[in-house]
C-alpha cells in the first residue's frame, strides 16, 4: 500500500481530524454488494478494505506498487492483503470464492474500526494484461443508508497490452488464462503492442480484440470482451 | 424598461390567483364555523402527473419509442437476471407494446415515435393510483442487436410539485441476442433487419453493453460503421412532477 507522504502541517491537521472523528464516530457495520456489470469480463478475487484516510492501494497518475502490480497482472491479492493488514485495515477477501463471473454479484459484511473511514477495492479484469476494477479511498458516509458507487476499469501501467495468452506473474508478458477463460478467448494472436509507454495508473483505454479466434493480432474477442465504463457497481449499506 | 414591465406583469399575474386562493380559504373557514353538523367532505382521489424528457446523447443511434411505466415496488430488469420476453422484444426490435402491456403496470405512456440523436422527446403520464410510485423508462438503441437504455423501479414518491430530477443513463445489453452486428439482425436504419427473434443465443443475463465494434474497428462482418459507436451515458432523462 502506498502511504502518501504529507507535509508536517497537513499531518498535524490529519491527526487533529482523526482525533475529532474518533471522538464522534464509532465502528460501523457495512453490507456491501459488488456487481460485475459486464457481460464478457471475469473479475479475479476481489479485495475490499476500510482503512485510514491517508492510505491508498492505488492512485491515478501514480506508479503502481508491486502489490498492486501482482493483483493487476495476475489476480493475486495476497500482497495487498498483507500491506492492508499491516496498516490495521478491515479487510474482506474473495467474497465470490473465486472468479466473479459476468453480470454476477457477491455480497459480504465488513465492520470498520472508527479510524478506518475510507473504503477501497480492487480486482483484476479478465481477459486483460494488467486491467483492474478499482475504488480508491472512498469516504464512508457516517449517515445510515444505502449508497451506490459505479467503478471504472483502470490500467496498472505495468505491462504492455499485447492481448495475448501468457503469464499472470508480475513482469511477465501476456494474460493469465484460468479455466473459464480458456474456451472463450482466441489463440495464436500476433500481439497488439509490446509497449507500455504510460507506466502510471490510468483509465484503461479498453481492449482492441479481433474477430479471429485462431489468428489475428489479439486473443481477445472484440464483440464480447470489450467494455464501456462503468464495469462494476458497488452498493454499500451503512447500518 | 422592458425588464421592469415584464416583472410588473408577472407580479400581477401571480397576485390574482393568490387573492382568489385567500378568499376561498376565508370562505371555507367561514362555512365550517357556521355549520357544525355537515359530514366531512368526501376525499377526492389525487391525480399525480409527470413530464418525462428524454434526450438522445448518441451520435447515430436513434432511440425507439420510449416506454414509460408507473408501477409498485418492482424492477423490470436486473443485471445478472434473464430479460423478460417483453423486454427482449423492446431491446431487440424497439417494439414496446408488450412491455407497456405488462400486468403489473399501473399507468403507461409511450413516445410517439423514435427519438433521433441530438433531439429530445417529452412524454406525459398521469395516475390516480396512490401505489403507482415507481418509475420505469426503456428505449432501444436501434442500430444494435439488443442494446437498450433506461431505468427501472425508481421511487418517485418523494417528488414534490414542480420538482425536477435528472439521470444520465447507461446502455444495457438484454443478453438475448449475440452482438454479431450482422446484416439482417439490426432493426435500425443502419440495416433494416429483423428485430425480435425468440431464439436466445447470448449470455441470457442482462448486463451493461460493451459497445459496438463496427466494420471500421475490426469486425469485417458488421453492417455498422464507426458512426454507430456509442459510449456511456447514452440518454439523459429528466422527470418533473407537474400535478
Amino acid at each position: 500500500m502506498k502511504v502518501i507522504k504529507k507535509s508536517p502541517i497537513t499531518s498535524t491537521l490529519s491527526v487533529l481530524a482523526l482525533a475529532l472523528a474518533s471522538s464522534t464516530t464509532m465502528a460501523q457495520e457495512l453490507s456491501i454488494t459488488v456487481t460485475n456489470l459486464t457481460q464478457g469480463l471475469h473479475f479475479t478475487p476481489v479485495i475490499t478494505a476500510a482503512h485510514t484516510s491517508d492510505n491508498h492501494i492505488f492512485m491515478l497518475s501514480d506508479m503502481a506498487s508491486p502489490e498492486l502490480q501482482a493483483m493487476a497482472e495476475g489476480g493475486s491479492i495476497s500482497g495487498l492483503a498483507s500491506v492492508l493488514t499491516n496498516a490495521d485495515a478491515n479487510i474482506n477477501e474473495n467474497p465470490a470464492a473465486g472468479l466473479l463471473a459476468p453480470a454476477m454479484s457477491a455480497s459480504f459484511n465488513l465492520t470498520n474500526d472508527s479510524s478506518n473511514t475510507h473504503l477501497s477495492l480492487a480486482a483484476m479484469v479478465l481477459p486483460s494484461n494488467d486491467g483492474f476494477v478499482g475504488l480508491d479511498s472512498w469516504k464512508i458516509p457516517e449517515e445510515a443508508g444505502t449508497y451506490t458507487v459505479f467503478l471504472n476499469a483502470y490500467d496498472a501501467g505495468t505491462e504492455a497490452n499485447n492481448e495475448l495468452r501468457g503469464s499472470g506473474a508480475p513482469g511477465e508478458a501476456g494474460m493469465p488464462v484460468p479455466p473459464p477463460l480458456d474456451g472463450v478467448i482466441g489463440t495464436n494472436g500476433t500481439g497488439v503492442t509490446d509497449m507500455e509507454s504510460n507506466n502510471k495508473v490510468h483509465i484503461h483505454r479498453g481492449s482492441l480484440g479481433d474477430s479471429d479466434m485462431s489468428a489475428g493480432t489479439s486473443d481477445i474477442n472484440n464483440s464480447v470482451q470489450r467494455w464501456l465504463n462503468p464495469v462494476a457497481k458497488l452498493t454499500i449499506t451503512v447500518q | 424598461m422592458l425588464t421592469f414591465t415584464t416583472q410588473k406583469k408577472s407580479t400581477k399575474k401571480l397576485a390574482n390567483p393568490l387573492l382568489i386562493a385567500s378568499l376561498l380559504i376565508l370562505g371555507l373557514t367561514a362555512c365550517s364555523d357556521n355549520d357544525n353538523v355537515e359530514a366531512p367532505p368526501e376525499e377526492v382521489p389525487a391525480e399525480y402527473s409527470y413530464a418525462l424528457t428524454l434526450t438522445n446523447l448518441t451520435y447515430a443511434q436513434p432511440l425507439s419509442p420510449a416506454a414509460v411505466l408507473l408501477h409498485g415496488d418492482a424492477k423490470m430488469w436486473q443485471v445478472g437476471q434473464a430479460a423478460s420476453v417483453a423486454l427482449e422484444k423492446l431491446a431487440e426490435g424497439g417494439d414496446n407494446a408488450d412491455f407497456i402491456a405488462l400486468e403489473n403496470n399501473l399507468a403507461t405512456a409511450t413516445a410517439e415515435g423514435p427519438t433521433l440523436p441530438g433531439t429530445s422527446v417529452t412524454v406525459n403520464i398521469s395516475t390516480m393510483d396512490p401505489a403507482a410510485t415507481y418509475l420505469t423508462v426503456a428505449t432501444m438503441l436501434v442500430n444494435t442487436n439488443d442494446a437498450f437504455s433506461g431505468l427501472t423501479g425508481v421511487d418517485i414518491s418523494t417528488l414534490t410539485l414542480n420538482q425536477e430530477k435528472s439521470w444520465r443513463l447507461n446502455a444495457y445489453d438484454s443478453g438475448t441476442e449475440q452482438n454479431n452486428e450482422a446484416a439482417g439482425t439490426i432493426p435500425g436504419p443502419a440495416d433494416g433487419g429483423v428485430g425480435y427473434d425468440s431464439a436466445r443465443n447470448d449470455i441470457d443475463l442482462v448486463g451493461y453493453h460493451s459497445g459496438v465494434v463496427s466494420k471500421d474497428d475490426g469486425l469485417s462482418s458488421s453492417v455498422l460503421t464507426q458512426a454507430h459507436r456509442f459510449d456511456n451515458p447514452a440518454v439523459k432523462l429528466t422527470i418533473t412532477r407537474t400535478k
